[in-house]
């Protein structure tokens, strides 16, 4: 059935069953390659994005789930390089592989905006569902606690 | 390109003409890049140096972005031999290829270290051409110029040139031969923590890994492997796969069976759908059990000698006390994010593929192979990786894409599920150990003897190319730094169908577990201080000694721990550098470890950029944790049990323990950094559980029932 999808403040009219993940969609139909596949079953949260302003998995949100929703993935969230969070990312110096990192991203950007001075157990509560192989979770840490300490995330 | 000038075969560089004017040094990397040199051979170039008219300086070298930095750390070095912008340098990937580049492949820790030497002559003769180029231009003395910033001044008059405009008129100069390197001192990068020049595509989710490349006319696939290793397909029904919408095509692969799709969601779909009988071949009845059943018989037998110093089994005899213990490990799997996957466009003449590979040649030479093509009709293009650690050395995920896309005839982007990569990895091998040691009267250690037990990598993936006397499971068991009299490591090789492959820092990643654990042991036994112990039995002026005594200053070692805390030592040297870590831990309620530090010091030569230094340390650690803490594969019905990361769990966010790296100084030989830092991880931590509670960790992953009584 076609549908709209509201995805970074555009429209896109998308022909796909109910059920189809909003991963693929993004990735496959629309082009937006910034959200990952990681697993396909919401357990890495490499394909986090937001979902009316919360964070949720693409990878286990259905087409149907999305209808309706704004929809920002990081390459929205990117549309403005100056975002606090991303400056942040590169200041800190982040990534290693980087393959997580927009998912790693999106999580911390529903935190910030909903937690603008998250405590340190907020910031494990939040960021413990996103897996990184590589290891950058103490540089994650650091790049949400500036972001925070500047402000402006929201 | 066309060679303009012709030097002796001696000559490592020479300039090549370039397209749209401008300055381009090829310069010779030996293909064994481990510093040997192999100049008498016929002049190969196979690094590219190039300086447009514009100044803009592009490096091509043949190295994979896995995460660790090298598109930043290699331009770094060219840039400062050159005395170049950094702004101003670019690197370009290389396109696989038979020769060109020499070996090609990242892996062994060796990206820097095997390119170093090689990149600073470069930097630096294409700098003096450029001298030379201004100075003649000026009519001055050429000791009267010198290069900074990208451009070239003559330092009496101030006058200056961009690199841009000197370019062309430095082609038409001879190379020098011995042209000099600067002094280490004067370096303004080397040394220096410059922002990696990758992070900004890969915060904005603009980086193109493996699985974003996008061709026109793309299809999708995925392929289902016979769950039991060494399985085949018996017969197949793709009725209902056929039915669904966007599913184009199934068919069979030698691996298994692939569909084809108009996208990837429609191609797992389609997968799930699919009715497949598997002849499941001699391995069914593989498992975990059978092999750690074998693996003890086998611990009974006489191994290969890999090393003997001394009279072992007299000393052993004489000893006061003798001390014995088994240590164990598991399979793993790689599990990089990124899972498994690779574009391929195969046409009747040529192929061309898009892969996060490791191994671009072996890549583009089993593909030509599987293809039926000569290798130079097979064009790899390697993308970033997402994730490695070895993984990606291997080319079944590539040989797959072309053999569909063979079939196909579309551009086809095959990606396995994360449940097929977890069960078709290269794993890393399991392991047995017995250990003894041989204290005398006056409580020195009088002999060590280790006899291993466990698959040869080599030995699997190569057959008979397996050299009996220095094989490659031995790699940490045979390097013991401890200066005993009497050694013995043997070594008994224990294939299984279980494919196995290297995974960072590859066997170090077991033996120094073992080694360093029952040092430990011995240590407790003789009721001395591991630090004082290992520091006495390491040679006085080894490097090993040197981080050993630097962590165990920066760490505190000295000074109380923390009530209901323990810290633990470990040390190990590898790919050429020196590593020692503290870990502190508590156990808490029902045996749950926690890991609050870690604290490293290292010693691996001259360095490049000490941030990538720490980040390739805190990464060894989250994954030398993620497999001591819970990693584990396991075989049933010949079947990898596990699957995804509910039952293959990697380390967590607020699972990570801070973690505190400290370089020690050095101009003695460089060593790698992506693998040395794992090794040291789980003997620190386990020493550091033995610390807090007295319980002894022999095996991994830790088991609660290990830390009973706690």
């Amino acid at each position: 059935m076609p549908a709209t999808l509201l995805v970074n403040g555009k429209k896109h009219e998308i022909e796909a069953s109910e059920e189809t993940p909003l991963l693929w969609l993004l990735r496959d139909t629309l082009g937006l390659t910034g959200t990952k596949f990681g697993c396909g079953r919401g357990l890495c949260g490499a394909c986090t994005i937001h979902l009316d302003g919360e964070a949720a998995r693409a990878c286990v949100t259905s087409f149907a789930e999305a209808q309706g929703k704004r929809i920002v993935t990081i390459e929205g969230l990117a549309a403005n390089e100056t975002h606090p969070l991303l400056r942040a990312w590169i200041a800190e110096q982040v990534p290693q592989c980087g393959y997580c990192q927009p998912g790693q991203i999106m999580q911390a950007a529903a935190l910030l905006a909903q937690t603008p001075r998250p405590s340190g157990a907020e910031i494990d509560a939040a960021m413990a569902t996103v897996l990184c192989r590589c290891g950058t979770y103490l540089r994650i840490r650091r790049a949400i606690e500036h972001a925070a300490q500047e402000g402006g995330v929201r | 390109m066309n060679h303009t000038t012709n030097l002796t075969r001696r000559e490592f560089m020479q300039v090549v003409s370039m397209a749209g004017g401008g300055l381009a040094l090829g310069f010779h990397l030996p293909a064994n890049s481990m510093g040997a040199t192999d100049a008498a051979a016929a002049f190969v170039p196979n690094v590219w140096l190039k300086i447009d008219t514009a100044g803009l300086v592009t490096i091509t070298v043949a190295r994979s972005e896995l995460g660790q930095g090298v598109r930043t750390a290699l331009p770094m070095i060219v840039a400062e031999e050159l005395e170049a912008n950094w702004e101003d340098v670019r690197l370009e990937f290389a396109l696989a290829h038979p020769d060109k580049y020499g070996d090609m492949t990242t892996g062994g820790s060796t990206s820097v270290r095997g390119s170093w030497e090689v990149l600073r002559k470069a930097g630096a003769t294409a700098r003096a051409m450029l001298i030379t180029a201004a100075a003649q231009k000026w009519n001055v003395p050429r000791e009267t110029c010198r290069a900074l910033n990208g451009a070239v001044q003559h330092e009496p008059s101030g006058r200056r040139l961009g690199f841009g405009k000197l370019v062309e008129a430095a082609a038409q100069l001879p190379v020098p031969s011995d042209a000099p390197l600067k002094d280490a001192k004067d370096f303004r990068y080397l040394g220096k923590s410059l922002p990696r020049l990758d992070v900004p595509d890969k915060v904005y989710g603009r980086a193109i890994f493996g699985v974003d490349v996008k061709l026109p006319n793309m299809l999708y696939a995925t392929v289902v492997h016979c769950p039991v290793f060494g399985g085949k397909v018996k017969s197949f029904d793709a009725k209902k796969t056929l039915s669904l919408k966007g599913v184009r095509q199934v068919l069979e692969i030698p691996t298994g069976i692939a569909v084809v799709a108009n996208s990837t969601y429609s191609a797992l779909q389609g997968s799930a759908a699919l009715t497949i009988t598997w002849e499941e071949g001699s391995h069914a009845k593989l498992n975990s059990a059978g092999i750690h059943k074998m693996f003890e018989e086998k611990s009974a037998s006489a191994g290969v000698v890999v090393r003997e110093d001394g009279e072992v089994t007299q000393a052993m005899a004489e000893a006061g006390r003798k001390l014995e213990a088994i240590y164990e490990l598991p399979f793993l799997a790689h599990a990089p994010m990124e899972p498994m996957n690779c574009v391929a466009h195969v046409s009747a003449e040529r192929a061309e593929i898009w892969a996060p590979t490791q191994a671009p040649q072996w890549a583009q030479s089993e593909v030509a192979r599987v293809l039926g093509m000569p290798q130079e009709k097979v064009a790899v293009h390697t993308t970033l990786s997402g994730g490695a650690f070895g993984r990606r050395s291997m080319t079944d995920f590539a040989v797959e894409a072309a053999q569909i896309a063979k079939t196909v005839r579309e551009p086809v982007q095959l990606l396995w599920s994360r449940e097929e990569d977890m069960q078709h990895d290269f794993y890393r091998p399991a392991s047995y150990h017995r250990l003894s040691a041989a204290i005398d009267r006056n409580g020195r250690i009088t002999a060590w003897r280790h006899h291993l037990v466990a698959p040869s990598i080599s030995a699997q993936l190569f057959g008979g190319q397996e050299d009996e006397r220095r094989p490659d499971a031995v790699d940490g068991a045979a390097q013991v730094p401890y200066q005993i009299p009497n050694l013995r490591v043997e070594y008994v090789m224990a294939n299984t169908a279980v494919p196995i492959g290297w995974w960072r820092s590859v066997y170090n990643s077991q033996n120094a577990f073992v080694n360093e654990c029952f040092f430990d042991e011995i240590a407790a036994a003789l009721g001395l201080d591991p630090y004082a112990l290992r520091r006495r039995m390491l040679p006085e002026d080894s490097r090993l000694r040197g981080v050993l005594e630097l962590v165990a200053e920066k760490a505190g070692w000295h000074k109380p721990v923390a009530p209901g805390r323990g810290r633990g030592l470990a040390c190990h040297a590898c790919f050429g550098s020196y590593f020692a870590e503290v870990a502190e831990v508590s156990v808490e309620e029902e045996r749950r470890v926690r890991v609050h530090k870690f604290v490293c010091a290292l010693d691996c030569g001259p360095i490049v950029h000490p941030d990538l230094i720490a980040a390739q340390v805190e990464g060894a650690i989250a994954m030398g944790l993620s497999a001591a803490l819970q990693g584990e594969i396991t075989i049933a019905n010949g079947r990898v049990q596990q699957s995804s990361f509910d039952d293959y769990a990697l380390l967590t966010f607020e699972e990570m323990p801070t973690v505190e790296v400290h370089i020690l100084p050095s101009t003695a030989a460089q060593g790698g950094i992506g693998e040395p830092g794992l090794p040291p991880v789980a003997p620190a931590l386990c020493n550091a559980i033995f610390a807090a509670t007295g319980k002894r960790i022999r095996r991994l992953p830790l088991r609660s029932e290990d830390l009973k009584g706690t």
